[in-house]
């Protein structure tokens, strides 16, 4: 584990951003070149939506894995976070833009529609994330920066209910994402019990 | 009898530049190998509906016993034996029995028919289809008076189908019909496409294609045809009632509870590929809306 966190002691996060961004791009291409299939709106849209959930579960990883493993991603953790938001962006972008394209028919789906209401709201609710993740704000927020960032886990909750919601008849996959996300919160479980004690790897987040 | 239907399609349903398949029903007295060459070869035509690609048709598939992704079935399909192969035909009929593929392409008249196939996900395709009339068969069974409903199954071997590892449905796919739709001119028991036999992924070597219900409906592989008198087991509709009727007509004013089924996309557009109205009956309405007069096709969806 020491030769992992050494290794990526010496990692740049400008890599990780530009590593963990590229994706966005290379799919489209595929998308525009018929790599994604004969129907690459659903295919991009779902490409993207599952790449944000992954960076979510990545990003609940990080305190985990450094208790748990001793492995210390925690310099990374902004980056992954800020990346799955920009992966929800890019999806919920290919379903307005792309998938959807009319504006009626968009608004009577992000109200009449369960598992689109429910991934609106995961994307509003990282909207102050996104916005707060740097260092003035870290500052400026002091402790109410910890808390807010307590939004993560509930917008983890939608996006994976999101994915089980939109699933046609029993589908394993899904689940699976779901799981992983309730383990992950389960184990902040102990820490969020404890009224005014914070638990000390969630106040570490500058990088 | 063959060719009690024609095809009716408009300008409107087509793409000027594109060549199209001959609108004009193409008869065949000849099956299987014979078919390709009976048919003769396409022509353009003023009107009629260009049909998608041979690989959008084949690439693009669902069919659950091979995987809940559209590209599994096209995977792993060929896995999956189709020779030889019987429809058990049961229930209400004068003559049932299990009858070879052979014994029924022998007796049926194939024909084309370019029919628009509308999926419940609110996707579309046209597909040029070769077969017979569902009644045909039904009559070759002979059915008896008391008869209301036609059950299907699909081939449940798991040998042969990764996708039935998991429950995703109560295997064995079953679906059903009231028995005025399946006797109904537009309802027929395909064998191929684009004059060439059916591939495994889109439901070889005998399937369902009803044209003006949602894509589930027309049943893919099946084994067993059984004539009842009451409404017969569906999948989706034992999955989720809620979600899928019975009938499952496609219509534009009725949205699945998930998402609208108002506009659908027509396979093939790219990524930028613009949405188009979905229309009664997928197009059929003429046809087909006097099975359902006097009907609430809101609560008999």
């Amino acid at each position: 584990m020491d030769v992992a966190n050494r290794l990526l002691r010496r990692l740049p996060v400008w890599a990780v951003y530009l590593l963990g961004a590229l994706p966005a791009p290379w799919f489209f291409c595929q998308g525009l070149t018929g790599g994604l299939g004969v129907e690459p709106i659903k295919a991009l849209e779902h490409e993207y939506g599952e790449l944000a959930l992954q960076l979510m579960i990545l990003t609940l990883a990080v305190s985990p894995l450094r208790r748990l493993l001793g492995l210390n991603l925690m310099k990374f953790r902004r980056a992954i976070g800020l990346l799955c938001f920009f992966y929800v962006f890019c999806h919920l972008l290919v379903w307005l833009v792309l998938d959807v394209q009319v504006l009626g028919q968009i608004i009577t789906d992000i109200a009449k529609r369960p598992y689109i209401t429910i991934g609106m709201a995961a994307f509003v609710l990282m909207l102050p994330l996104a916005l707060s993740s740097n260092n003035l704000s870290v500052r400026a927020l002091g402790r109410t920066w910890t808390r807010l960032h307590r939004l993560t886990y509930a917008a983890a909750l939608l996006g994976a209910a999101h994915f089980v919601m939109l699933a046609k008849g029993f589908q394993i996959e899904p689940l699976i994402y779901l799981g992983l996300v309730l383990l992950l919160l389960a184990f902040r479980w102990p820490a969020l019990r404890r009224p005014g004690q914070l638990p000390s790897t969630e106040t570490a987040s500058r990088s | 009898m063959a060719c009690r239907w024609t095809n009716d399609l408009t300008l409107a349903d087509s793409t000027p530049e594109a060549a199209f398949w001959n609108r004009r029903q193409i008869m065949a007295g000849l099956a299987g190998a014979g078919l390709a060459a009976a048919l003769g070869s396409p022509a353009r035509a003023e009107e009629g509906l260009e049909p998608n690609s041979w690989e959008e048709v084949t690439s693009y598939c669902n069919f659950y016993e091979f995987g809940t992704g559209k590209g599994d079935p096209s995977k792993y399909a060929d896995r999956m034996t189709t020779k030889p192969w019987s429809v058990k035909i049961d229930g209400l009929v004068d003559r049932p029995g299990d009858y070879s593929i052979e014994q029924i392409l022998g007796a049926m008249t194939l024909e084309e028919r370019i029919y628009r196939f509308r999926c419940v996900e609110a996707w579309s395709m046209v597909v040029p289809w070769q077969g017979f009339e569902l009644a045909d068969l039904l009559n070759m069974a002979g059915v008896q008076d008391g008869a209301k409903y036609v059950g299907f199954e699909t081939l449940y071997r798991p040998s042969e189908m990764p996708g039935t590892a998991y429950k995703v449905l109560d295997w064995p796919y079953r679906e059903g019909l009231r028995l005025d739709e399946a006797m109904h001119p537009l309802t027929i028991m395909a064998t191929g496409i684009f004059r060439k036999p059916l591939p495994n992924q889109n439901g070889a070597p005998l399937r369902l294609v009803v044209p003006w219900k949602y894509g589930f409906k027309s049943i893919k592989s099946v084994v067993r045809i059984t004539l009842t008198d009451q409404e017969p087991p569906a999948s989706w509709n034992m999955a989720n009632p809620r979600e899928y009727g019975f009938y499952s007509n496609v219509n534009p004013n009725v949205s699945h509870p998930r998402w609208s089924q108002a506009s659908e996309r027509r396979i093939g557009g790219g990524l930028f590929a613009r949405r188009q109205p979905t229309l009664m009956f997928n197009g059929y309405e003429d046809e087909v809306a006097v099975l359902y007069k006097g009907m609430d096709l809101g609560e008999n969806f």
